[in-house]
């Protein structure tokens, strides 16, 4: 895949926030400009508290920003209402998180299910299982299941509805080395097979190399963006 | 079923027996409104249907001799719409096989054709036949009481005459729904009832031919009854009237009206305590369920579910929840309904009761309930769904604990560390402590609002018929008597005292208030008959001036050295001023009380006496009545001990199926609280339980934390709900007040040791419930669970 793509899928400028907690400001991003393509994979690297989840969960319209502007295609993420959000998280982003956050009293098929009933062109829970390799796995409960299984259906429920960005906030954070290569290597293929534009988060330097563009971060700002010449293979990583 | 509907189910199923708790408040709240509107609905549509299709008369009088021409010129007053003119007497009875006294009041029945107002319903039989002088109808309950039938016959002394009659028929009439003997304020049938003769028969028996001595009138709409009773009386006054009363006043109504106001009263006061207690229940689960789910509704959100949608999920469950109580509720309500209808139905004798739950009045417990269930739980729902999903991903910001005042005030060094924590506990989430004490309050108080009605007759019996009326018997003469009466009494086998009284019927008067009932006057010194004040003691009857029932007081707004003007209604019927000399406390009735040599002063007559309260030795009642019995001039005898029973049956009825009721739900509202406010502290706190248990402490010390905080309140709760029980007593004994009879507010020790004992068992019963699950702690997992 070329690591290129036409056109910028989001144009973030000037991007700040700042948390209030109790009587201090925390500034989890102090003016963030970047520009993320189409069907690229990205790896947002950097030490803990540098940011990072802030920039992914505003970029998935699940937090708004203080100040700057984060255009989605033609869209200005923050004139959205809440109801824009909505239908924006519903109809374009899947996301994937550390501790999986899979619904307890739903089963893994309907764990997929809740997700693609409110889609408008969704995958079956069954095919989207099927492609992180769960198919022997449709009626287990999240208890059920091992860590890395949990992880692979919350990306089969990420992707089930086809989204255009996948957002995942350390996929692996939670996993050993192992089952870790096998989460990221279903993401890789997300990301190649159905050209979904892929954003993963982690501190883990090893994993960069499997991105097509790194963007190291630190104290709310990009410090420096790295373009890999060739991407390794999820299995390839030296952990 | 969609995914998310999949979640709530199984969310539901994982705390089902705190659904049920709720599910079984709400039961019980809608169960009660049902029962209690219900029956109040079908009583009052049957009350009305009753009166309309039996003609029942909205004005009535009594008076000595009128001739019937009267009857035109009371039919010419203004906004009058039909007169029914009537003989109507009180007589003895000899009934065959039952000793004891029994009178009845003698209606006549016009010669042809149905009365044109207080219609008969036949329940057996037939109406006498027009001049057979010796066939009569009677009241069903009387003829009921002693298994009469058609053909069935008895004596009754007739104007001094004795007289066999045939019974030809039972019936009811909306005039004499209760059946209760003049100057007493409970039915028993057996020994008073109703009769209904043909008007010619009768009337020749009190040389009434072509004359009457009872009215009643029907008015036009519209018409000021007010107005035809001032009419009425101007009319009536020159042949003995007795005064004209409306309806509010006549005896059968006034009680049935009585009955429905305290319905309608319990049937808001007790659904209402449900509806809060169901209210708050669902705000701490759901809330807790809410706060618990946080991230599970970040997840929602972040894949593109709405607030709406996340806030309907939640509030599917409470409809859920609600739902299995509504059903509950309107099964439980129909069948208690009936219930109640039945036992209305018995003491009222009405011809028809159609019970049915109306689609108004369970709409109505719906949405009552619906409303509480939402005001209990929206708030919460709503804050979460509408956290923003980047917020509610990150864990809660912890509780701040602080220490508690009963800290700070310098008993920290003798609490230990497990008490520091229940402190805290109670403290860092006072509102729902506050609430839990007084939802197990209400409880113990519901309690002895149930109860206090059984220590409150025992109470009454022994006053009103221990300490004040003690006598064996009381006589009533047919008419005012000479005072030397007395002595034939006296002279009476068995008899060893005699208390001459003379009653006579009154309107009082005190500004524009007034009151219709009666004087009545007692030698001083009696030792049968004493009056009493608020603390028991007995009080003198004033030589001048009159002592008024202290209710009656109140009535006519009174204190004690103010006049009131005093109408005499019978003989030629003076009205002067008296000053009230003190008040006395009654439960049964009201009166006015003078001594009898100044009443018959007042009366303008020489000594006189109207019957006699007698003591008797023992074993001499059978001779004595038999004796009685042959004594013309004796209308009624009443006998002690029967009153007693019918003062207990009456007050059994009507009360004690509340008790029962009572006492059943406050034990599900006391469950309810306590399970599931152990249910929650064991969720909100399992796993700072678990770490003590991984640092070494043992089952039984953390089961101290956990079910200490619980014990604290549930003993916070009692002595709460005690007093909130007293204060809830005296306030249903003010709304059943009235001149009738008023309830005083009386608990023995045992009763608050019943209500604490019920809320100490059901809070041991949940304590036990969840301390099972405390044991089956899994240290591992909940030390494992991602933060
Ligand atoms: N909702 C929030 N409220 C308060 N502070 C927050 C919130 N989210 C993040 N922060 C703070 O913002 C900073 C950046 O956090 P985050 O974006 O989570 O960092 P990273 O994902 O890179 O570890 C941190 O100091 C964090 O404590
Ligand atoms: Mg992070």
């Amino acid at each position: 895949m070329p690591s290129s793509a036409p056109s910028p899928i989001f144009e973030i400028r000037g991007l700040s926030k700042t948390y209030q907690m109790g009587e201090v400001l925390v500034e989890a991003l102090r003016g963030v400009d970047l520009d993320l393509w189409e069907g690229e994979l990205v790896v947002l690297l950097g030490p803990s508290g540098s940011g990072k989840s802030t920039l992914l969960n505003i970029l998935g319209g699940l937090d708004c920003p203080t100040s700057g502007q984060v255009h989605y295609r033609d869209h200005d993420l923050a004139l959205f209402d809440d109801t824009a959000m909505t239908r924006y998280r519903r109809e374009h982003v899947g996301f994937v998180f550390q501790f999986y956050n899979l619904i307890p009293s739903l089963t893994a098929r309907e764990n997929v299910a809740l997700v693609t009933e409110i889609a408008s062109d969704p995958m079956t829970p069954e095919a989207s299982l099927a492609m992180v390799g769960l198919s022997a796995r449709l009626d287990h409960f999240p208890t059920q299941l091992s860590g890395g299984e949990q992880q692979r259906v919350a990306i089969a429920r990420a992707v089930s509805k086809r989204p255009q960005v996948l957002l995942c906030d350390e996929p692996t954070g939670a996993l050993d080395a192992s089952t870790g290569v096998l989460v990221l290597d279903v993401i890789a293929r997300v990301n190649r097979e159905l050209g979904t534009t892929t954003i993963v988060i982690t501190h883990n330097a090893a994993i960069a190399a499997m991105a097509d563009r790194v963007v190291h971060f630190g104290d709310g700002r990009v410090v420096s963006v790295d373009t890999n010449a060739v991407k390794k293979t999820a299995a390839e990583l030296s952990w | 079923m969609k995914a998310i509907d999949h979640k709530l189910w199984r969310d539901l199923w994982r705390m089902k027996g705190q659904a049920l708790a709720i599910a079984l408040v709400v039961m019980c709240g809608i169960g009660n409104y049902i029962m209690f509107l219900s029956t109040l609905e079908s009583l009052s549509s049957t009350q009305a249907a009753y009166y309309r299709d039996y003609r029942f008369a909205e004005v009535f009088a009594s008076l000595k001799r009128a001739p019937e021409s009267l009857r035109r010129r009371i039919a010419d007053i203004p906004g009058v719409d039909r007169v029914q003119t009537r003989v109507a007497v009180q007589v003895r009875v000899d009934m065959p096989d039952f000793p004891e006294p029994v009178s009845a009041a003698v209606v006549s029945l016009p010669e042809r054709g149905v009365p044109v107002l207080n219609g008969l319903h036949l329940r057996a039989g037939r109406l006498p036949a027009a001049g057979r002088a010796d066939e009569v109808v009677a009241s069903h309950s009387f003829a009921t009481a002693h298994r009469l039938r058609p053909g069935s016959r008895f004596d009754v002394i007739l104007n001094g005459r004795r007289q066999t009659l045939t019974l030809v028929g039972t019936a009811l009439s909306p005039e004499f729904i209760q059946q209760m003997r003049p100057g007493s304020v409970f039915p028993d049938s057996k020994r008073y009832g109703i009769l209904w003769m043909g008007r010619r028969s009768l009337g020749q028996a009190y040389n009434l031919h072509d004359a009457f001595n009872d009215l009643a009138l029907s008015l036009d709409r519209g018409a000021s009854v007010d107005d035809v009773i001032a009419r009425v009386d101007a009319l009536i006054r020159p042949y003995g009237g007795l005064g004209a009363y409306g309806r509010e006043h006549q005896i059968s109504h006034r009680f049935l009206s009585q009955e429905l106001a305290q319905l309608a009263t319990l049937g808001r006061l007790f659904p209402a305590m449900f509806m809060a207690v169901a209210a708050f229940l669902l705000n701490v689960v759901i809330g807790r369920q809410v706060a618990m789910q946080r991230e599970q509704i970040a997840t929602l959100k972040a894949f593109g579910y709405g607030n709406l949608q996340v806030l309907v999920h939640y509030l599917k469950s409470v409809a859920v929840i609600n739902g299995i109580g509504i059903v509950g509720g309107i099964v439980l309500g129909n069948w208690l309904g009936r219930e109640l209808a039945a036992i209305f139905t018995e003491f009222y004798h009405f011809p028809y009761l159609s019970f049915g739950v109306s689609p108004g009045v369970a709409l109505e417990a719906i949405l009552a309930s619906l409303l509480a269930a939402g005001l209990g739980t929206f708030f919460a729902v709503w804050r979460a769904a509408n956290l923003r999903p980047a917020v509610a991903m990150r864990p809660e910001t912890p509780p701040a604990y602080r220490e508690t005042w009963i800290e700070r005030i310098g008993t920290k060094r003798w609490l230990s560390q497990p008490a520091r924590m229940i402190l805290r506990h109670i403290q860092r989430r006072a509102l729902k402590s506050v609430l839990t004490v007084l939802g197990i309050a209400l409880a113990c108080g519901l309690i002895l609002t149930g109860l206090f009605q059984r220590d409150t007759v025992g109470y009454m019996v022994y006053v009103q018929f221990g300490l004040m009326q003690r006598e064996d018997l009381s006589v009533t003469f047919t008419d005012p008597t000479a005072y030397r009466a007395r002595f034939d009494l006296v002279g009476l086998p068995g008899v060893r005292h005699v208390e001459p009284y003379r009653a006579v019927p009154v309107r009082f008067r005190h500004g524009h208030l007034e009151y219709r009932g009666g004087i009545r006057g007692f030698e001083p010194g009696g030792d049968i008959q004493r009056l009493l004040d608020a603390d028991l003691r007995p009080v003198a009857l004033p030589g001048d001036g009159i002592l008024l029932t202290d209710f009656l007081g109140g009535m006519l707004d009174v204190r004690v050295g103010e006049r009131i003007v005093v109408e005499v209604l019978e003989g030629n019927r003076p009205t002067r001023e008296v000053v009230v000399a003190g008040l006395v406390n009654e439960f049964v009735g009201v009166s006015g009380y003078m001594e009898l040599a100044a009443l018959n002063r007042f009366l303008r007559e020489g000594p006189t006496i109207s019957g006699a309260y007698l003591g008797i030795a023992d074993g001499s009642l059978p001779e004595l009545l038999s004796r009685l019995r042959e004594t013309p001039r004796v209308a009624g005898v009443a006998e002690r001990r029967q009153e007693i029973r019918n003062f207990n049956r009456t007050m059994d009825e009507s009360m004690l199926f509340f008790t029962y009721v009572a006492t059943v739900f406050s034990v599900v509202i006391a469950f309810g609280v306590i399970y599931n406010n152990a249910q929650i502290s064991l969720a909100e706190s399992g796993r700072e339980l678990a770490s003590l248990r991984v640092l070494g402490f043992t089952r039984g010390e953390i089961a101290y934390i956990l079910l200490g905080e619980l014990g604290l309140l549930t003993l916070l709760a009692i002595p709460l709900g005690l007093g909130l029980g007293e204060w809830m007593c005296y306030d249903i004994a003010r709304t059943m007040q009235s001149d009738l009879y008023r309830v005083p507010v009386v608990l023995e020790p045992q009763t608050y040791a019943f209500a604490a004992a019920v809320v100490l068992v059901s809070a041991v019963l949940s304590g036990l419930a969840v301390r099972r699950r405390l044991d089956r702690l899994d240290l591992v997992a909940v030390l494992k669970a991602a933060e």
